[in-house]
């Protein structure tokens, strides 16, 4: 393989591995704020452990996405030096901000709230928390901004043979940087909203911990149900924008091969990049396709083969990501509204409740996928319509990547399952007897 | 000017992180030297605990403003050191995340583990961070298209090797004195006996290495056009001598300090002796990159240099009232479970 080839592995081992832990972080942090805010108001001593409980695996989460997301960081350098050069002038800034303004706070205030249990007043340490929640969906929000400018170039102009920046507000306020953002944040939740009711399930199949573990159902169920039924709205109106941006990715999500008005949407294909064409195609509704993605029957959508075959993304792999991720989506909203309307009889129901603790690695695929979909849909630009990936790669030796790709596939799974094996137990012992009791 | 401005920022932010995460890597490769039982090793791990992670964010962001304010610097640096990082990098993840696993198994087995990942960890990017900045001092063999065209092994070379040996020393110091400033007791005991033992060896080096910079650089070449800039050089030496005699007579926390200002001045030494190059190429002295050919736009220097100015103040301040939380001595009864991870 080569150092193009390599890199790319590289960045996506990566990337997906953060994206195991961090989503998490994003919606859990929220949850314990509101469980320490509660204990804080009420001075139900409940609140308090339901907060360390949930509070010790957000440690460890965070602490794996920490560690993996410096290597982000230095990768751009590493690897994409290329793309490095090209883009620093407005990437590298935003990057730089990210760290300014929300890691800092974020990694600062989190070691806050682990050693501050007896240092700080309830109030002060409930403040904490909240930090830590504000920062790490700030820090999400930047990091967003840069990959929707990868994604659609704005506020640049090319200049000394890179690309620089002429309108900061416009590159940091870019509509499609918000769809993503709350696109993500959406999914995010779902995934936090789902690991917690879950994780609750799992002590109610057992009878222990009733009322704790009701409670953070309850918070957990709200979360995702709200989350659920927001993402299918926006991810639609996301979905509009991408159709209208990046017309070749909406292409490969659907495998539409040719250009047509009155687009239909098809339930069921196999697609055949090799030929253009799809080997098997059933449950078409015409016209769907041209109302989902631009809101008339009547559109025309554009096909891939008016797509130069260099400039279009992996279709097949694009495509089931995007199915993958859609199909998700409406089972979290179901499942969701069907746990709201039996929400009182849920400790009773061991149907739902299994159905809650094996549905916990769902939102997660659902997650990659969109991620897949995202970025093997943007490809074979790095950046869209500006450098292709293939332009972008550092000028290195294939054997140094192949080393460190080496590397961090052994590190990450030894560090993936000490985490995973970490958090299970964690997980089984439930949460700390109540103070008094020892 | 703006270019100057970000190139000493650029300094003071490498200056700020060695100064932090110092006395964590030092404390770290320490470890097995000073703390002989599970609870001692405890303690270590409790003083460095609430400091850290915030601050290797300081590591992240002097690795951003590169991006940000020297993307081509920053390519070439990265990509060019590419197994020299992948090496650091490596280390902080093991390091990083044996804060948060080692105490969740009892057992004396996974706690050897993950000591052996905070020391290695620790020792490493300190090893490593002072070969790469000697070797930038020296000049890295980059042609006229900024590509590095060396191996990991260019870079070990005597000069190199010794940069890696001074920051490992200056970190070690550092360690011993945040060690000796946080507990009492046997910990804090055996610290303070390795301390003047330890500053010995690191004033041998600081001399050996000032020495070997005259031979092996042109850094001297911006001082001796400009006398008054040795005043950062007598600055960090008086520190360095600071440390002893506060050492002597067990002032901690001042001996802290006084090692604080030597590792910002060693490195504000480096940084202003090569200014303005960034990376000086030993192929051809045209081939820089200086903090004019490699830098970004006026305009993102600008803003940066406003986001700069107004949030890292902001971030230094709540740091520093993070110090003054947690400024407490650290003992066993700090061990429960109530304080940590």
């Amino acid at each position: 393989m080569d150092v193009l080839m390599l890199s790319r592995l590289q960045f996506a081992v990566a990337t997906f591995f953060h994206f195991i832990f961090v989503p998490l972080t994003l919606g859990l942090s929220i949850l314990i704020a509101i469980m320490e805010t509660k204990f804080v108001r009420t001075g139900d001593e409940e609140y308090r452990r339901l907060a360390k409980f949930w509070g010790k695996i957000f440690i460890i989460n965070f602490a794996v996405g920490v560690v993996t997301g410096i290597t982000l960081e230095f990768q751009f350098g590493t690897n994409w030096s290329r793309y490095s050069r090209y883009v620093g002038d407005i990437f590298g800034s935003i990057l730089a901000i990210e760290a300014t303004l929300a890691f800092f706070l974020e990694s600062t205030f989190l070691a806050v709230w682990i050693f501050g249990w007896k240092r700080l007043s309830p109030k002060l340490h409930c403040l904490a928390i909240w930090l830590v929640a504000f920062a790490a969906n700030l820090s999400a929000l930047w990091i967003l901004m840069a990959n929707a400018w990868m994604q659609h170039p704005v506020g640049y102009t090319l200049r000394n043979g890179r690309a620089e920046l002429t309108d900061f507000l416009a590159v940091v306020t870019q509509p499609l940087g918000f769809q993503i953002y709350f696109h993500t944040l959406s999914g995010a939740y779902i995934l936090a909203g789902f690991f917690v009711m879950g994780v609750s399930a799992y002590h109610l199949l057992r009878k222990q911990h009733v009322a704790f573990f009701t409670k953070s159902l309850r918070m957990g169920l709200a979360f995702a149900l709200i989350f659920s039924l927001a993402e299918v709205v926006q991810g639609h109106i996301h979905g509009a924008e991408v159709a209208k941006i990046q017309p070749s990715k909406l292409a490969a999500m659907e495998a539409l091969w040719d250009t047509q008005a009155n687009a239909p949407q098809t339930l069921f294909l196999i697609p055949d990049e090799k030929n253009e064409r799809n080997l098997v195609e059933f449950g078409k509704i015409p016209g769907a396709l041209s109302m989902l993605a631009y809101h008339s029957t009547g559109a025309t959508v554009k096909g891939l083969k008016d797509i130069p075959k260099e400039e279009r993304p992996p279709v097949a792999l694009t495509f089931i990501a995007f199915r993958v991720m859609v199909g998700l989506g409406f089972f979290f909203a179901l499942v969701t509204v069907i746990a709201w309307l039996k929400r009182n009889k849920l400790a009773d129901s061991p149907r739902l409740l299994k159905l809650f603790l094996y549905s916990i690695p769902l939102p997660y695929i659902a997650l990659q996928a969109g991620w897949i979909v995202t970025e093997v849909g943007r490809q074979p630009w790095i950046v869209w319509g500006l450098m292709k990936t293939k332009d972008a790669v550092s000028p290195i030796a294939a054997s140094q990547v192949g080393v460190s790709l080496a590397a961090f596939i052994v590190a990450y799974s030894l560090l993936g399952a000490t985490a995973f094996y970490l958090i299970a137990k964690h997980v089984r012992r439930g949460p700390e007897p109540v103070r008094g009791e020892g | 000017m703006l270019e100057t401005i970000w190139f000493l920022l650029w300094g003071v932010l490498w200056a700020v992180y060695f100064m932090l995460d110092g006395f964590d890597l030092g404390l770290g490769t320490l470890m097995p030297v000073v703390a002989k039982t599970d609870t001692e090793r405890r303690l270590v791990y409790h003083v460095m605990g609430p400091f850290w992670d915030g601050n290797e964010v300081w590591l992240i962001t002097a690795g951003g403003v590169t991006f940000a304010a020297f993307p081509t610097t920053y390519a070439t640096m990265f990509s060019g050191l590419y197994s020299a990082l992948m090496l650091i990098l490596f280390a902080l993840i093991v390091r990083g995340v044996s804060f948060a696993f080692r105490d969740e198994v009892n057992s004396p087995r996974w706690k050897c583990v993950w000591d052996t990942c905070l020391v290695v960890g620790s020792f490493l990017p300190a090893l490593l961070l002072g070969v790469a900045f000697a070797n930038i001092f020296h000049g890295l063999p980059i042609d006229k298209d900024g590509i590095y065209q060396g191996t990991l092994f260019t870079l070990l070379n005597p000069y190199g090797l010794a940069g890696g040996i001074l920051f490992v020393l200056l970190f070690l110091v550092h360690g011993a004195l945040w060690l000796a400033v946080k507990t009492s007791g046997d910990l804090h005991d055996r610290a303070a006996k390795l301390l003047p033992k330890l500053w010995a060896v690191l004033l041998v080096m600081a001399v050996i290495f000032l020495l070997a910079t005259r031979r092996a650089t042109f850094l001297y070449d911006n001082y001796l056009a400009n006398p008054a800039l040795f005043l950062i050089l007598a600055v960090t030496v008086a520190a360095l001598v600071m440390i002893r005699i506060y050492i002597a007579k067990g002032s901690w926390w001042r001996a802290w300090f006084a090692s604080c200002v030597t590792i910002v001045g060693t490195t504000l030494f480096g940084v202003v002796g090569l200014y303005p190059k960034l990376l000086p190429s030993s192929i051809d002295p045209a081939f820089s990159l200086t903090a004019f050919n490699s830098s970004s736009s006026p305009l993102t220097l600008k803003i940066m240099l406003a986001v700069a100015l107004t949030f890292v103040p902001i971030v230094i301040a709540y740091q520093a009232w993070v110090h003054h939380v947690f400024r407490h001595k650290s003992g066993e009864e700090d061990l429960e479970h109530e304080e940590g991870y």
